[in-house]
């Protein structure tokens, strides 16, 4: 059974990334990507982090996705990758470059997998171990991250705003 | 039980793919939503990793990657919005501005 639910949600995960990937319009790839995001919070689930999966939902399919269908929507893009490829040559050597990235990847991920701690029993509750977590160990960077979100945001509105 | 080394090969195909995505478009907004891609793929790993070694640290880096990568969509968004408001063709190989 959860071999079944690893395959079909694997399936999806690499079938919307090459979506994504190889649909020429922008829109559907930003849908195909929402399918991918959903996936990978499903793959949260599968491993016992259900916070995560819920941030997930809510941040990346939520705010950032609406954020860039919003800038598709702003630039009005389509026909931009139409006519001849100048550097066609460069850009095939992509698909080898990836699959040596996949297996570099891959292989030194298991690789460094090692053998799994004696104790290692998740905790019953994990939000609960998370916000111990974020506001003991972890309260500076937290702090930090709210001054990195104002800075965006400032930033944001004087990158957008129209020169007088 | 699912073995880890999957989770990590299917991490490793989704960075993959996000990189050939970066790699092969023309369309600055979708080689940004393949670097989000890969962003994702090395999330998935890291919660697995946390997983194999029984600690919830990995999650709450997760968590502050999701918060900075919040802030990364927008100020990036805005910079392709400012650069594309100006040109006709939304192409990044239009953008030779800075390349000998």
């Amino acid at each position: 059974m959860a071999l079944l639910a690893f395959g079909v949600i694997a399936l999806v995960a690499v079938a919307s990334a090459l979506g994504l990937v190889l649909r020429r319009n922008p829109i559907h790839g930003a849908l195909f990507l929402v399918v991918n995001l959903a996936s990978i919070a499903a793959f949260y689930l599968t491993l016992g982090a259900e916070f995560l999966a819920a941030a997930q939902v809510i941040v990346y399919a939520g705010a950032i996705m609406v954020l860039f269908v919003f800038a598709i929507m702003v630039l009005i893009p389509g026909k931009e990758e139409t006519g001849p490829d100048p550097r066609r040559a460069w850009r095939t050597a992509a698909l080898p470059a990836g699959l040596l990235l996949f297996l570099l990847v891959a292989g030194t991920g298991i690789a460094r997998l090692g053998t799994p701690l004696p104790v290692s029993p998740a905790p019953a509750d994990n939000v609960e171990a998370i916000a111990r977590a974020l506001f003991s160990d972890y309260l500076y960077p937290f702090e930090l991250t709210s001054v990195l979100l104002l800075a965006a945001m400032v930033g944001v509105i004087l990158l957008a705003r129209r020169r007088t | 039980m699912i073995p880890e080394s999957w989770y990590v090969a299917v991490s490793a195909a989704l960075f993959a793919i996000g990189a050939c995505g970066v790699i092969i478009r023309r369309n600055p907004l979708v080689i940004f939503m393949s670097i989000e891609l890969m962003l994702n793929a090395a999330n998935l790993a890291l919660v697995v990793f946390g997983r194999r070694f029984g600690s919830v640290d990995a999650q709450v880096l997760v968590l502050f990657v999701m918060a900075v990568a919040a802030a990364e969509v927008a100020v990036g968004l805005a910079i392709i919005v400012a650069i594309f408001r100006v040109r006709a063709r939304l192409s990044v190989d239009d953008l030779s501005l800075l390349r000998w």
